[in-house]
């Protein structure tokens, strides 16, 4: 069997969905983050597999690079809020944060 | 075929790029500043920050761009582009970035005596400054996703500010947790963008969407994802969740650069990325007629129509002043997607003139509710009776002037800015959508009038303090900046509508 660019993207776009699956199912916010790192990811294999079949350059590889650097950045940052989180309602759930008028 | 497409940058093109790089030096000096001043006033940092801005705001008066050859000059290994648009732009995120600045220094809620890390304030401000001016001049789908998370990121700190506040920590989470998924599904429809032309830039992605060969349905499914991560930056309806809740819990003085920087940031980009991959050309009748699937025109005004119903229908109902001018801005955001509609150069300057408005009168009434803050700890409206009578009447007149502007009354800007939007869609297909944008001004005067009404109408609650505000000097310095244009715009609006037309055309390189 040849493996080709549609099974990249199968691939791909079923991380994807997973990832958004996570991200509106779950309540905690920590696994919210690990959906949005699975969405990420997702993007990444469509650059990294486009970059080989498509264009035959490394436009895409090196998107790809940076994307990973961005989202360590990003888990960072939203880890930071997390913990702030926690510090002040105890718990890391996103329905405990409910101090706002809606 | 080419390998590698990415430019290695040389040393010359800094030239052109002086206020970018002002602007990165001032970031690291006002951190090593607060570093040196650690629980002291943070005199140092807030001193370096405010310099840096004004330095990068004269270098960007001086170099405004008209130098540049057509269609600007693509320098960073042509990852950015320098033309009218990124002029415009660098001028109004210096401007907003410069009066947050100012006025964040006498912001209870910023500079309180319980804050930490004060000093940190300014050089993320100083920083997601920076991050917009990036915004608007990227040219490369990398730097649109690396500008845009620049600013993302700096701002989901800056929400959750007050780290001990329940509200600020809330209005992070929510900021971060749907920016990253937006941002994240904006960069999967990025990367199918890509899979399609073969081009991470937006010129590249243009010549392939012109020769043909493209799937309609692929495009469709890139293009509405694309749409869906920038509707989120500029809180469009479907895509506002986030806007109310950040723009209440988040400091005040962050909440006002919110509701006008990276908005105007997010039109920025949009304006680039869409006119510049999609648009045919300067004859709006064959334009975005790249993407057959897409009944584009439709699209758009049919957002348009619903985000400024949205906004000001809720706007109504609101008691808490921060988060009626929240609504407020989504109400607005609704007006500046007309411009969108035809992507045509009329339209898109008239979103430039609307964005210099308001910039203006959103940051005024903004920090007005700032300057309220500092004495009562409230932003409700109740508590805002007879407020007229307890303050400098000059302030009370100002902040008169600003709500006047946001509903769009003559003689102030934010009429002639709706006229020239309406003015953009005013043909016989879209008569219906400027009919609506009226009949939603009229809705707006109501909600922005009963805060005058109860400033000048209203007692104060019986046993609550009466007592006469005092504002800090920079105060009505800052403000009498933001209300004086304003008032002047209203009247003299002819070259600064030149300078939003010319922008566009430089852009469009002709």
């Amino acid at each position: 069997m040849n493996i080709g660019l549609p099974h990249f993207l199968t691939v791909s776009a079923a991380l994807f969905a997973l990832g958004l699956f996570a991200v509106m199912a779950r309540r905690n916010t920590v696994a919210i983050l690990m959906g949005v790192e699975l969405m990420l990811n997702a993007a990444n294999v469509n650059f990294v597999a486009f970059s080989r079949y498509v264009q035959h350059g490394i436009d895409g590889q090196i998107v790809a690079a940076f994307v990973i650097v961005l989202a360590a950045a990003e888990a960072a940052v939203a880890l930071a809020i997390v913990l702030a989180l926690y510090r002040n309602y105890g718990s890391v759930h996103a329905d405990t944060a409910q101090s706002l008028k809606r | 075929m080419e390998l590698l497409h990415v430019k290695i940058p040389s040393w010359a093109d800094l030239q052109w790029w002086l206020p970018e790089l002002v602007l990165c030096l001032t970031f690291l000096f006002a951190l090593i500043g607060d570093l040196l001043a650690r629980g002291r006033r943070p005199v140092v940092p807030f001193a370096i920050a405010v310099l840096g801005l004004a330095v990068a705001g004269v270098l960007a008066v001086v170099d405004t761009g008209a130098a540049a050859p057509a269609g600007g000059r693509a320098i960073m290994g042509d990852l950015v582009v320098v033309d009218g648009l990124a002029a415009f732009f660098r001028l109004l995120f210096l401007f907003a970035g410069l009066a947050t600045a100012l006025f964040a220094w006498t912001s209870e809620e910023i500079m309180g005596r319980r804050r930490e890390h004060k000093g940190e304030f300014y050089a993320l401000t100083v920083l997601m400054t920076l991050a917009m001016m990036v915004m608007a001049e990227a040219r490369d789908v990398l730097m649109l996703y690396l500008s845009m998370e620049g600013v993302g990121l700096a701002s989901y700190v800056m929400a959750g500010y007050m780290r001990t506040s329940l509200r600020s920590t809330e209005a992070s989470l929510k900021y971060v947790v749907f920016g990253a998924v937006s941002s994240a599904i904006m960069l999967y429809g990025l990367s199918l963008l890509y899979g399609m032309t073969g081009s991470l830039r937006f010129d590249g992605i243009r010549q392939a969407l012109l020769a043909g060969g493209a799937d309609p349905f692929g495009l469709l499914v890139a293009v509405v994802l694309i749409l869906a991560g920038m509707s989120y930056k500029i809180a469009a309806v479907p895509f506002h969740f986030w806007c109310p809740d950040v723009y209440e819990g988040a400091p005040t003085p962050v909440a006002a650069l919110f509701s006008v920087g990276p908005k105007a940031a997010g039109f920025a980009l949009m304006i680039r990325f869409f006119y510049s991959t999609l648009a045919v050309g300067a004859n709006p009748a064959a334009s975005v007629a790249l993407i057959d699937a897409i009944n584009w025109p439709l699209l758009v005004a049919v957002i348009s129509a619903v985000t400024m119903t949205f906004g000001n229908l809720v706007a109504l109902r609101q008691d808490n002043v921060k988060r009626m001018l929240a609504y407020s801005s989504i109400a607005h955001v609704g007006y500046l997607l007309m411009g969108f509609v035809l992507l045509s150069d009329d339209g898109l300057a008239a979103i430039l003139f609307y964005l210099l408005v308001y910039t203006l009168m959103n940051l005024g009434a903004f920090f007005f509710v700032v300057a309220v803050n500092n004495h009562l700890k409230s932003e409700e409206l109740a508590d805002y009776g007879g407020l007229f009578y307890r303050m400098h009447w000059t302030v009370g007149v100002m902040m008169v002037i600003f709500l006047g502007s946001l509903t769009g009354l003559p003689p102030f800007a934010g009429f002639v800015g709706k006229l020239y939007l309406f003015m953009a869609v005013m043909d016989r297909q879209w008569f219906w959508l400027v009919i609506l944008a009226a009949l939603n001004s009229v809705v707006s005067l109501y909600y922005y009038f009963r805060v005058a009404k109860v400033m000048i109408l209203s007692r104060p609650a019986a046993g609550a303090d009466a007592s006469p505000l005092r504002l800090h000097w920079l105060q009505y310095v800052v403000l009498a900046c933001l209300a004086v244009p304003t008032l002047a715009l209203g009247l003299f609006f002819g070259s600064f509508k030149d300078l939003a037309d010319a922008s566009i055309r430089a852009m469009a390189g002709g």
